[in-house]
């Protein structure tokens, strides 16, 4: 008999068997584009319970300590920039820690690849200067700064621009479920604040 | 109930029990409609969204058209990027695979991300059976586990269920399979959530294995997509040393930039968000990060099946959002358990019987009774295709799926009472004469039974049909003899008619 792969495609091909090959691709319509895609991504990412603050380059590192509450336990990515890293007391640098470890820390900060004003939506590649994948999964309270020059208009610029051979992660708000009575709750699983310090200063895209 | 679709009565047996259940009828009312508002209004925003059906129906029917170079290109380069790929012909081959590597890892649980395909496969009850614990991690996965149920919804597994249900679900079983749910546990959806939490977070953190589904398989870049709310997708495919991910050959989309169509059409029509909260990629190994093994496991299953029919065809585009479940005047009466299987509402009425076949009958009768009653699970109003983001025209598989139904049965030596009533419907229909006769007998009888509106229940085999519907009470008079008598006028004898 012949193996599961074989077969599998064989059976495909018997299927299609006759069958006009591959149509032509329909280009998807543009998305939508605002006047001011840095204002609209900030309304857009509020609107899933994120905590959005807006600041001057040179009031980042206050921003972001502002965004933590007194006390916190803060792990960064090794590659965070040196001037946001100064603003933190005594962060945690991420070399490879456990993901227990992570489950101690209270909150974590990092930059992002770039962000989408229609959807309120944050990508991240997982660069240095955004770490692992699980550093921003674990610690409950995600601080990401958005720099305005790396807010694009919607999906189809988004997905254009990104790297697929990269692990990516999208995030749109907090972790919510609705699955109780379709009540929305913010933080199931993933982090349950997620703060969004937008950098002015830089032309948008 | 028991956690299994096996020996389901078909659509019609169980649609009646769940219509006696007025607390359903009200839960799922309630919820489709919220839902149903919540879509409707993030369309609305969109300027092209026709447009964008017709790119997103295209690039799955491209994907379809040529799914044999899709596929063998999506396994090249998975194993460019350190997969691992596998084929599985059937639900058994598939089990096994991921069973195997569970094994050799010597691991005796895996945490689950919500997956249809692997609820199609019956993945949770196969591993049990080799003593391999599946934990759902999707909180309203889990409800219907702890509680020993089956999924009613695509989206929303538990929709069937409220808090005070659910809250008596976790106090009475998370202990036996983990941390307890707290003492003071109110039925809070927040408390719900937080228990959750703190019970899962435990298996999240010691488990070896993550198994997932996918939503999208990139073929030129061998990327896979997950699309989910809560974060238990992130945790099951970034913390476990090895990732086990069961995807559908339908699955396939061709090039990494056709995704965009399909990332815009699918938090839309499913959760009615411009973006779901989370989505993950990923593509084979990414080194110290994320699990360092990774296996795909390319499922057929019946898809061969369902791809080589040319009108179900078009069932395979189907992205799993649920828009079809939640704007089904029969789903929204019957709920999800009626239609026998994970897929259930107008897709799954298509998608059971596509991927089963129909008079193809290796199943035994009941099973096959069943299948051949989802396409009949329908009053054919055509709004599953109106919201459909792939523009699957249900109405038209079903018709097509009727028709095959009554096909498989023409050479049964007991017709069914259906093809005897067909059979008397066009002996009548065929002549104006008869048909005139058979109107008047009708409207004998809406003398007869008077006022009320509607027939009481009907003798014989009628039965079956007044058991769970209302009958309209025949007019008192045929439409032939108002127009004798009137002229085709009204009675007021306003000339306008």
């Amino acid at each position: 008999m012949a193996d599961a792969r074989t077969q599998v495609l064989g059976r495909v091909r018997a299927a299609l068997a006759g069958t006009a090959p591959d149509p032509e691709p329909v280009p998807a319509p543009a998305g939508a584009r605002p006047g001011d895609v840095v204002a609209h991504f900030a309304e857009r990412v509020a609107d899933y319970r994120a905590t959005v603050v807006r600041c001057a380059p040179a009031d980042v590192g206050a921003a972001v300590a502002g965004a933590l509450p007194a006390g916190a336990r803060v792990v960064v990515p090794p590659g965070l920039p040196e001037e946001i890293r100064a603003a933190l007391a005594d962060p945690l640098v991420d070399d490879g820690l456990s993901a227990a470890e992570l489950d101690r820390v209270d909150a974590v900060v990092t930059a992002c690849r770039l962000a989408i004003a229609e959807t309120g939506t944050i990508v991240l590649d997982h660069r240095p200067d955004q770490g692992r994948r699980v550093l921003t999964l674990v610690p409950d309270r995600h601080v990401c700064i958005v720099r305005a020059d790396q807010v694009v208009a919607d999906v189809p610029e988004a997905v254009g621009s990104l790297d697929p051979t990269r692990a990516l992660t999208w995030i749109s708000g907090p972790s919510a479920t609705s699955d109780i009575e379709l009540d929305r709750v913010e933080g199931v699983h993933g982090p349950r604040h997620l703060h969004v310090v937008v950098v002015e200063g830089a032309e948008p895209r | 109930m028991t956690g299994t679709f096996v020996g389901m009565p078909a659509f019609p047996a169980a649609a009646r029990d769940a219509l006696a259940d007025t607390q359903l009828r009200h839960n799922l009312a309630h919820a489709t409609a919220t839902i149903r508002g919540k879509r409707a209004a993030v369309v609305g925003e969109v300027e092209h969204w026709e447009a964008l059906r017709l790119a997103g129906a295209a690039v799955k029917e491209r994907a379809l058209h040529g799914l044999e170079d899709h596929l063998v290109r999506l396994e090249e380069s998975l194993v460019a990027r350190g997969a691992q790929v596998h084929w599985a012909r059937d639900a058994a081959e598939a089990n096994a695979l991921v069973a195997d590597v569970a094994r050799r890892h010597g691991a005796d649980e895996v945490v689950k991300v919500k997956s249809m395909a692997t609820q199609e496969i019956g993945l949770n009850e196969a591993l049990a059976a080799e003593g391999i614990a599946a934990w759902e991690t999707d909180l309203a996965e889990m409800i219907v586990q702890l509680g020993d149920d089956l999924p009613s919804h695509i989206l929303v597994p538990a929709i069937h269920r409220n808090r005070a249900e659910i809250r008596e679900i976790f106090l009475r079983r998370m202990a036996d399979v983990g941390r307890p749910a707290p003492a003071d546990l109110t039925d809070e959806p927040a408390v719900l959530a937080a228990a959750a939490r703190e019970h899962l977070r435990e298996k999240f953190l010691r488990a070896k294995v993550g198994v997932s589904g996918a939503n999208f398989a990139v073929a030129d870049t061998g990327t896979l997509v997950v699309v989910e709310s809560e974060g238990n997708g992130r945790m099951c495919l970034t913390l476990p040393e090895v990732l086990v991910t069961v995807v559908g050959i339908e699955k396939v989309v061709p090039t990494w930039a056709e995704l965009d169509p399909l990332l815009r059409l699918l938090p839309r029509s499913s959760t009615g968000e411009r973006m779901n909260p989370y989505t993950s990629t990923w593509t084979g190994v990414t080194p110290d990060d994320g699990p360092q093994e990774v296996h795909v496991v390319l499922l057929d299953n019946g898809r061969t099946r369902a791809l080589a029919d040319e009108v179900g065809r078009q069932a395979l585009r189907c992205i799993r959002c649920s828009a079809c479940l939640n704007v089904c005047p029969v789903y929204e009466r019957v709920g999800g358990h009626a239609y026998g299987s994970v897929y259930p509402g107008p897709i799954g009425a298509i998608l059971n019987p596509l991927l089963h076949g129909i008079g193809e009958g290796t199943g035994d009768p009941q099973s096959r009774s069943q299948v051949e009653s989802l396409p009949y699970a329908s009053s054919l109003c055509g709004a599953c295709f109106e919201v459909c983001p792939v523009r699957i025209d249900i109405p038209e598989v079903l018709v097509h799926l009727r028709s095959k139904v009554v096909d498989a049965h023409r050479g049964d030596r007991v017709p069914k009472p259906e093809a005897l009533a067909m059979r008397a419907a066009a002996h009548t229909l065929a002549d104006a004469k008869r048909l005139g006769r058979a109107e008047r007998l009708a409207g004998r009888v809406g003398r007869l039974v008077g006022r009320r509106g509607t027939t009481p229940r009907l003798p014989g085999p009628g039965a079956g049909w007044t058991d769970a519907r209302d009958l309209p009470t025949p007019a008192r008079e045929s439409f032939r003899g108002w127009w004798r008598r009137t002229g085709g006028r009204l009675d007021g004898g306003e000339n306008d008619g």
